[in-house]
């Protein structure tokens, strides 16, 4: 990671030349680190624009099942904190995109927020995303992240009430993650005229970019949100693949979401 | 939503976005009824006439003439209606429920009892009900898995993470996210996020104010010493709430396991091996490793054998207010067979933690002093583990005698 001048910026750019951009999600050390890194250079080949690295953690309260095991896996087979971000900074350095960490809050709190933030800086990571980690409770978390620029990436839901909509914007960095529904990563989500709502309503309440994930796994899921939404988020559904087809499955897999 | 329900540096409500509407109207329905006296004698009106209300308060007095020290009091809280205190956080909540509008009920369970508890309160207000329970638990609480079928709920055997209570909490809030337009978590214990550790504290208190009351009425005077379990803390804070304002010495019993040597147990306060942290929405003591991952606890007891513990007791352990011990497996077993015998009363595995460290400290006591220990539960559902524990023949005969039956089915 090099040249660009913070996230917001760089989506900016990026969206001049495509219609919507692609953030995709792994599990660092699931099922291996080889196989990590194997998967982040085949979506980085294949156009994937930026990407979340997830810390495991032991109780991930905001992940569904597939998620959920690829964590569990991941720390049964050794995946520790100080591996993962040896891994951060490998592939920081070899890609040219941004890279955010998603983990729990305990990982930070554990580390220490500044020491972590300070840490990411020192990776060369864009942003973080600590889905229970919410504003009211961040103070040493956002001061953290403003002190080495970097960007806290915050969730909009469905039953985020416009007026929180944009107390979270004012804390906000980056892109606004957007919560395509209720429950927990991998389950299906209907792309409907209600989603179409509530994403203009997202769009009412921050200026920032909005980032759509949660049951995002194919071609026309993506389809449906190029005009509404600035970038689509695929999770579960490259674990999935890997899982079934092995990892370089996931070259393949991505195509078929780009073309 | 403010920062709030912390307890010094602990609590708090580290909610995924998507919960966030549903504890703010959470907090200020739970602020309404803890404002409206109607609603606590609404309360006690229904725990007097559905449950065992006011649980009696019972003088041991061959456990007193065994140790020769303090006169020792049991609180009977396995008198409740389903056998534990269980069943005071739970009518509550039912409650709420009701003032809520909603239609479905879920929980964690780790012994049963909450689960249990739970699924007569769902049959009795009309509630569908699921519950979560740990794999592992699901085999050592079979009869209380039982129970909560035949009263209409489902009850899902949890696989990933230790399959006990914590990766049951986990399941209760996927659920939760998804399903909270219709559906109340009924969390069972004095933990997880803000309003959660204050609410349950509150209907437990219930136990408190009896206890109170009746040693008073009884005697004439304070207890020197109570005892209580702690596993989340719940029927730890209903007791000692009783006792807050008195010169009364506060005692919360953990599970010992195997030793806490042997990093078996699920000694959250009273050992060194756990630290600050934040799991499950909210900041406490978790038993956890370097990076804050959680590790495997273990107890006799499904009950206590949980990785984090009640804010509110962080805060007390952390001022000095209550004193913190263990009991081990083998203590807990001991005292279990020793009440028994003395007083032909059965404690549940959870609540015997609380009467083995009694039984240690009370020959040290004065014959002047009083000492009250917390029976949060009784002890049939533990039949299976109770009887290995004891290594019962007949009992053994018997199993396979059934067994062989229902393989000729
Ligand atoms: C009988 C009994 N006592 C105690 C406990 C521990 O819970 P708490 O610490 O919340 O009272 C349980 C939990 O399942 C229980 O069933």
């Amino acid at each position: 990671m090099t040249e660009f001048q913070g996230l917001e910026p760089y989506i900016r750019n990026r969206r001049k030349e495509k219609q919507i951009l692609l953030m995709t999600h792994i599990v660092m050390g699931y099922p291996s680190f080889e196989a990590s890194y194997q998967i982040v250079r085949q979506m980085v080949e294949e156009g994937v624009d930026l990407m979340e690295l997830q810390i495991p953690f032991s109780e991930p309260m905001a992940d569904g099942p597939v998620i959920l095991k690829a964590n569990q896996k991941a720390i049964e087979s050794g995946s520790t904190v100080e591996k993962c971000m040896a891994f951060a900074k490998r592939v920081a350095a070899d890609f040219n995109i941004p890279f955010l960490f998603m983990s729990y809050a305990n990982i930070l709190y554990k580390y220490g927020m500044d020491r972590f933030a300070q840490k990411m800086a020192n990776l060369g990571l864009a942003g973080a995303i600590v889905p229970d980690l919410p504003p009211e409770e961040a103070d040493d978390y956002l001061t953290a992240m403003a002190a080495h620029n970097l960007a806290p990436i915050y969730i909009y839901s469905p039953e985020t009430s416009d007026a929180r909509m944009k107390t979270i914007d004012a804390v906000s960095k980056g892109f606004i993650y957007c919560l395509a529904r209720k429950g927990v990563t991998g389950k299906n989500t209907d792309f409907t005229q209600d989603m179409a709502d509530y994403l203009r309503r997202c769009k009412q309440a921050t200026n920032l970019p909005l980032a759509v994930g949660f049951g995002v796994k194919d071609r026309s899921d993506i389809a449906f949100l190029k005009g509404k939404a600035d970038i689509a988020v695929v999770g579960s559904q490259t674990i999935r693949e890997v899982e079934e087809k092995g990892v370089d499955a996931t070259a393949p897999f991505i195509r078929s979401l780009m073309r | 939503m403010k920062h709030r329900g912390y307890y010094g540096p602990f609590g708090g409500a580290f909610l995924p976005e998507i919960l966030v509407a549903t504890f703010d109207e959470l907090e200020s329905r739970f602020r309404e009824i803890k404002g409206d006296p109607a609603f606590w004698e609404e309360y006690v009106s229904l725990m007097s006439s559905y449950s065992c209300r006011a649980t009696p308060l019972t003088f041991a007095e061959n456990l007193t003439a065994h140790f020769g020290g303090a006169k020792i009091y049991i609180k009977r809280e396995d008198l409740n209606h389903t056998g534990a205190h269980k069943a005071n956080n739970v009518m509550g909540q039912g409650l709420m429920v009701k003032r809520m509008g909603k239609r479905r009920v879920i929980a964690e369970t780790g012994a049963g009892q909450h689960g249990v508890a739970t699924a007569t309160m769902a049959a009795k207000f009309g509630f569908d009900c699921t519950i979560y329970m740990g794999e592992v638990d699901v085999i050592r609480q079979r009869p209380n898995v039982f129970w909560m079928e035949q009263l209409g709920a489902t009850v899902v055997p949890v696989t990933d993470g230790t399959r006990i209570l914590k990766d049951a909490i986990n399941e209760a809030f996927r659920d939760w996210v998804t399903n909270m337009d219709d559906t109340h978590y009924v969390l069972g214990t004095a933990c997880g996020p803000h309003p959660f550790p204050e609410m349950v504290s509150y209907f437990q208190s219930i136990i408190g104010k009896e206890a109170r009351k009746q040693i008073l009425e009884t005697e004439g005077r304070l207890p020197a010493r109570v005892y209580a379990c702690v596993g989340g803390g719940s029927n730890a804070m209903g007791l000692f709430s009783g006792f807050f304002d008195d010169p009364v010495e506060l005692v919360g019993v953990e599970a010992g396991g195997k030793g806490i040597e042997s990093g078996l147990h699920a000694s959250r306060l009273c050992s060194n091996d756990a630290s600050p942290g934040i799991a499950q929405g909210y900041k406490t003591y978790f038993l956890q490793d370097d990076d804050g991952q959680m590790k495997e606890t273990h107890s006799i007891s499904a009950g206590l054998d949980y990785v984090g513990v009640s804010p509110i007791l962080a805060e007390m352990h952390d001022q000095g207010k209550a004193r913190f011990e263990y009991a081990t497996d083998d203590e807990v077993v001991a005292a279990l067979k020793l009440t028994m015998q003395k007083e032909g009363i059965i404690p549940a595995l959870e609540s015997s933690h609380a009467f083995a460290r009694a039984f240690k400290e009370a020959p040290e006591m004065s014959g002047d002093d009083i000492i009250i220990i917390n029976q949060s539960g009784r002890g049939d559902k533990d039949i299976f583990t109770v009887a290995d524990a004891f290594d019962d023949p007949k009992w053994k005969d018997f199993i396979c005698a059934k067994a062989g039956e229902y393989q000729n089915d």
